[in-house]
């Protein structure tokens, strides 16, 4: 028994240490190391950690020595500690953290493997798998983390693997400038983070989530610490999970290599703001206020980005503003209240999503780097195989059954409707919003005329065993992910739901109940409603993309001043560009010119002139004379004595 | 004992390579001495940490009718950064050598003439000790500047020893009135200095007059205006000797002296210093992002990150106090480090020049990495040495003044926008044709960084030693301010 414990204690903390060592080897070794070890070692040790993961999660489902609690806690050393302020370096295991774990490695892996192939050849392959390697350790650090501090570091550190990974190549300076861009907006949101870890720190005096949790039980719902505290940690999420107004570095970060964009930008750190807030679900549902901006946010996102995404040209610039409006569903979910749903939908969209941009990459790669859909079409024929994944992903995305996205996206619509009419109609748009750009994608690359150069089109070809066989993988699993939280008026189980029913069991007493329970003839309504509408735009789309063959359709002015507007991203890239970066710019001149060479300097340089002049003018009392010196001695001498007298 | 060594041991080597001809013998014997000193510096440590925990005292007497006397000793804060210049020293000494400076034999004594200013500055426990040292310092830093500097830098140094010596005139005039304040039989010993009588407004004109020596040294907005400048002109290893070990002269000054003999002073009037430190955070983060001369950059850079740690020292509390000994140490080895990187960027670019210098990590990849990890201190990426000060710096703040801590919090903001900003340019992008052929950091040249790499990621890993050796002197100084 003992035993036991101490062996997964140990799987526990190697879970994170293996991406690690891949990390220092493949960094330390540097190009000394060949190709072929470095596609072992990159993958290989993702992998380990995810063998690793599997064995600690049926360990949980058996129950075995965890005192019924369902987690485990294990602490490494202590990191920080004096005058009895302790932040130990420990890992939390329970049902949450699990299925991230789950997720981070098992795409992870399938993603690095992919890369085998995608990098193959690439000037800097050891250094790609070092980034992606180390990506993963941050990123598990912070699922694992049994408090907000270890959440804080692995989220810093999954910052800075993007930023290295977006400027990947780094010759180019465009890339560079949005590998910069994405830090540095993160950064923004890691402030708010980092106050509130502070708040937290001084209103429960500990950062340990279990020691938080416990305490804030006592606490009444809508106390105005609470409210602060999580409008702070939403801050932070909002810049990792680019939701509205943080949300402009994620399109710029495709400037990564896919299989980049694909892990980090699409299946798991973008998430780690939707772990944030579920993981803090019992700080939030004391938070009504918060919990309304978060949902508000989330939809405002939702529609927002899918409204951006339709008028987009970049394959990989259209999956990005998906992602953004997939994650405004989850934050949505969050915010009513439906933690399992955004969980729920969080691992199923890792599945198509990253199936989705490998996909992408798969024609990227066979069109020799070309990524604007106007110049694809008729791609469907010669790489079928990747036109087949990407259709699979595609239906999943847009919610249509039996495939893995419309169970979870369902949850979270019957979730609003119950609870907001209002909520239920925006989201179902953006639903029908969501089928129609990647149908249209869909369509625009596969289907009707080529449209790139003949050179293109003699060298088109499939990818190779290694990338596909990662993407049927992922295929399977879009296909087939919503099996894991069947509703229960499909005589599903909800397994996930009961699975992660411990995390969130203290937080649903709080929720405001919903209108009213629906039956389950209500519940095959709905599902009715959101499949007829999200299938009806897609014949449109056939139709506008592939039937109407004319490249350039003449469109009234009204119409394409419409259509400029969310296709130049509603100008927010200009705005924040006139609103704080050139502002900043001045500022630096004008402290520069101003303040340090027109105001301090001269007021330096003024009382050196002044002592200067002061010296000229005390010299003339030095005469030499020493009459003078004798007739000032006494007229001192006197000076002194009146004085006391008059005193 | 040991503190007298220490004391004793780098002047020893300073004249015996003042008096050498031969250059190869100069350079081998202030290599010598200088790891010697950090040997001993670790046998100090090894004593400290065994035997008491508590102070390393040296006492000899001196002007017996004043009750003046040769007394020293190390406390934990002490002694950490006695270890930060016995560890910086030796490492800026050996990334000097390849310099063809003129007159090696003065330029490397006056090195190891600083070096022992600066332990005697770290562990007089007796003010006019102190202010005797605290002097000597400048005089070396004067002439290696004014010697070895660019091309202004007679005018700049000039400048530069006139601004801090006013400072420390007032620093003398406070520490002679305080004398005359202590309990009969007067003294200079610490100990005295903190039982001195004062009254209120007393303390605020010592405050004051302490405050503006320290706030220069450091230096803290607006009394910075002689900090660019210097550190622009002065030679490489001169720069790293100001930024990375004379700096925290001065914040180590507020911290044995201001907060413990001002402590009303400081409830009434200290959050002027606050608010002057987190001012200056914002306005040199803001005035660096456009610099092109990489070491006015990081002059302004350093003002900005010293300006977090005098405000943490002004935000009076245990964590923000702890914070701010930890990022002095961490301070003085990212700078040091950065500095040592620009001198090899100076070296094979040429230039200093930010717009001149493109894409550098094509040809020298290990240069541009140990270069990252240096500027990830810097920005305070966790796991790194920044982080645990950054830290520990902002929430003592917190603890003091939200908004303090909001507003000084957005260094780390600023921070990454400045650092990026100015890695792109220079080690990113394509490597411009005109360019000269450059060469990837040689392994010599790799031998000062490394240690200071590696420093920087076992402080951001394992801070726990380094937290609990300052904790005992930490809680001591607390104690004086909460009577």
């Amino acid at each position: 028994m003992n035993y036991e414990l101490r062996m997964i204690n140990l799987i526990i903390n190697l879970i994170p240490l293996f991406p690690l060592l891949g990390f220092l080897i493949l960094g330390l070794g540097f190009n000394r190391i060949p190709a072929k070890v470095a596609s072992v070692v990159g993958p290989g040790t993702v992998l380990l950690s995810f063998a690793g993961s599997l064995i600690v999660f049926f360990h949980l489902l058996s129950g075995h020595g965890t005192g019924g609690s369902g987690r485990i806690v294990t602490t490494l050393f202590n990191w920080i500690s004096f005058s009895g302020f302790t932040i130990s370096f420990s890992f939390l295991m329970d049902p949450l953290s699990l299925l991230m774990l789950l997720v981070i490695t098992g795409v992870g892996f399938l993603i690095h493997l992919y890369s085998v192939g995608y990098m193959k050849g690439d000037q800097g392959y050891n250094r790609f798998f070092a980034y992606m390697n180390l990506f993963v350790f941050f990123m598990l650090l912070l699922v694992m983390g049994a408090g907000y501090v270890m959440m804080f570091i692995g989220w810093e550190g999954v910052g800075l693997c993007s930023y290295l990974l977006i400027g990947f190549w780094f010759k180019n300076q465009e890339f560079n400038n949005a590998a910069k861009k994405a830090f540095i907006m993160n950064r923004i949101g890691d402030l708010g983070f980092l106050l509130g870890i502070f708040l937290l720190f001084t209103t429960f005096g500990s950062l340990n989530y279990l020691d938080i949790f416990g305490q804030v039980k006592e606490l009444n719902p809508g106390t105005g610490v609470l409210t602060v505290i999580t409008l702070l940690l939403f801050a932070g999420a909002v810049g990792k999970s680019a939701q509205i107004p943080l949300f402009t570095w994620l399109p710029d970060a495709m400037a990564g290599p896919t299989p980049v964009s694909a892990l980090i930008h699409a299946a798991t750190m973008v998430t780690a703001g939707v772990y944030m807030v579920a993981r803090s679900n019992i700080l939030f549902v004391l938070a009504p206020a918060t919990m309304t901006v978060v949902a508000v946010t989330g939809l405002a996102t939702v529609l927002f980005a899918a409204s951006i995404a339709i008028f987009q040209n970049d394959i990989k610039k259209i999956l990005a503003y998906s992602t953004i409006s997939q994650l405004g569903y989850m934050f949505v979910a969050l915010g009513m209240g439906a933690f399992t749903g955004a969980m729920f939908h969080l691992a199923t969209h890792a599945f198509f999503k990253a199936l989705l941009f490998l996909a992408a990459g798969s024609v990227i790669h066979a069109l020799g780097g070309e990524q604007d859909i106007r110049k694809m079409g008729g791609l469907g024929p010669s790489i079928n195989k990747t036109r087949w994944v990407f259709l699979i992903g595609t239906i999943a995305i847009s919610g249509i059954p039996p495939f893995s996205g419309f169970f979870s996206k369902d949850e979270i619509l019957s979730h609003l409707f119950n609870r907001s009419s209002i909520l239920y109609i925006f989201a179902l748009a953006g639903a029908i919003m969501t089928s129609f750009y990647m149908f249209r994608l869909y369509y625009l690359t596969f289907h009707g005329k080529f449209r790139g150069t003949a050179e293109q089109k003699h060298h088109l070809h499939e990818s190779p065993s290694v990338m596909l066989l990662p993407l049927f993988i992922l295929a399977g699993l879009s296909i087939a992910g919503g099996v894991i939280n069947l509703p229960a008026f499909m005589n599903g189980s909800a397994w996930l739901q009961s699975f992660l029913a411990p995390v969130f069991s203290d937080a649903l007493p709080f929720l405001k109940p919903p209108e009213f329970e629906p039956g389950p003839g209500l519940e095959w309504l709905l599902v009715a409603i959101s499949v007829v509408c999200v299938v009806c735009v897609i014949p449109v789309a056939y139709l506008w993309y592939v039937l109407s063959q004319e490249e350039e359709r003449k469109e009234p002015l009204w119409q394409s001043f419409l259509r400029k507007i969310p296709a130049n991203k509603y100008y927010i890239d200009e705005l924040y560009d006139t609103l704080f970066v050139r502002p900043v710019m001045s500022l630096s001149k004008g402290f520069h010119e101003i303040g340090e060479k027109k105001i301090i300097d001269r007021f330096v340089d003024g009382i050196g002139v002044l002592v200067v002049r002061t010296g000229n003018t005390i010299r003339y009392l030095q005469t030499g004379h020493v009459g003078f010196y004798v007739f000032m001695m006494v007229a001192g001498i006197i000076a002194v004595l009146i004085f006391n007298l008059v005193i | 004992m040991i503190t007298g060594i220490l004391i004793i041991l780098p002047l020893l080597f300073s004249l015996v390579v003042f008096s050498l001809k031969d250059e190869k013998w100069i350079r081998r014997m202030a290599v010598t001495g200088s790891v010697l000193e950090f040997l001993v510096s670790l046998y100090g440590l090894f004593l400290y940490s065994t035997q008491c925990h508590c102070q390393l005292l040296l006492n000899i007497g001196w002007i017996e009718s004043l009750h003046i006397s040769f007394r020293f000793g190390l406390d934990g804060i002490s002694l950490l950064l006695v270890l930060l210049t016995t560890f910086l020293t030796p490492l800026i000494i050996l990334s000097s050598l390849d310099h063809p400076y003129r007159k090696p034999s003065a330029f490397y004594g006056l090195i190891l003439l600083m070096e022992m200013a600066f332990i005697g500055v770290f562990s007089a426990s007796d003010g006019l000790l102190f202010y005797i040292f605290w002097e000597m310092a400048l005089i070396p830093a004067y002439f290696i500047c004014a010697v070895w500097g660019g091309n202004d830098r007679i005018r700049i140094t000039f400048k530069f020893f006139i601004y801090t010596f006013t400072g420390s005139l007032f620093m003398l005039v406070a520490l002679i009135y305080l004398y005359l304040h202590t309990p009969a039989p007067h003294s200079f010993e610490i100990t005295y200095l903190y039982a001195a009588h004062l009254t209120a407004p007393e303390q605020i004109w010592i405050f004051a007059a302490f405050f503006l020596a320290f706030a220069i040294k450091i230096p803290i907005f607006p009394f910075h205006s002689w900090q660019p400048d210097t550190y622009t002109e002065a030679p490489a290893g001169g720069t790293m000797l100001l930024a990375g070990i004379m700096l925290k002269m001065g914040t180590y000054g507020l911290i044995r002296f201001v907060l413990p003999i001002c402590p009303v002073a400081l409830k009434e009037w200290g959050w002027i210093a606050l608010t002057l430190s987190v001012i200056g955070i914002i306005y040199a983060s803001v005035i660096a992002i456009r610099q092109s001369d990489l070491k006015r950059f990081i002059a302004y850079v350093s003002i900005a990150h010293v300006g977090l740690i005098s405000a943490g020292i002004f935000a009076l509390t245990p964590k923000a106090l702890e914070g701010a000994v930890i990022q002095m140490v961490s301070h003085g080895i990212n700078i040091t480090g950065i500095l040592i990187i620009i001198s090899l960027i100076e070296k094979r670019m040429k230039t200093r020049e930010i717009p001149q210098i493109e894409g550098m990590a094509n040809r020298a990849p290990w240069l541009a990495a140990l270069f990252m990890i240096l500027l990830l201190g810097s920005i305070g990426l966790p796991l790194t040495n920044g982080f645990i000060g950054e830290f520990l710096l902002l929430l003592g703040i917190f603890e003091r003044n939200v908004w303090m801590a909001a507003i000084a919090g957005m260094t780390i903001i600023l921070s990454a926008v400045y650092m990026l900003r100015m890695y792109q340019r220079t080690m990113l992008g394509k490597l411009r044709e005109e360019s000269p052929e450059i060469s990837d950091i040689s392994l010599a040249e790799a031998v000062p960084l490394i240690p200071l790499v590696i420093m920087v990621i076992w402080i951001g890993i394992f801070p726990n030693f380094f937290l609990q050796l300052a904790e005992p002197a930490i809680r001591e100084i607390m104690n004086l301010i909460h009577g």
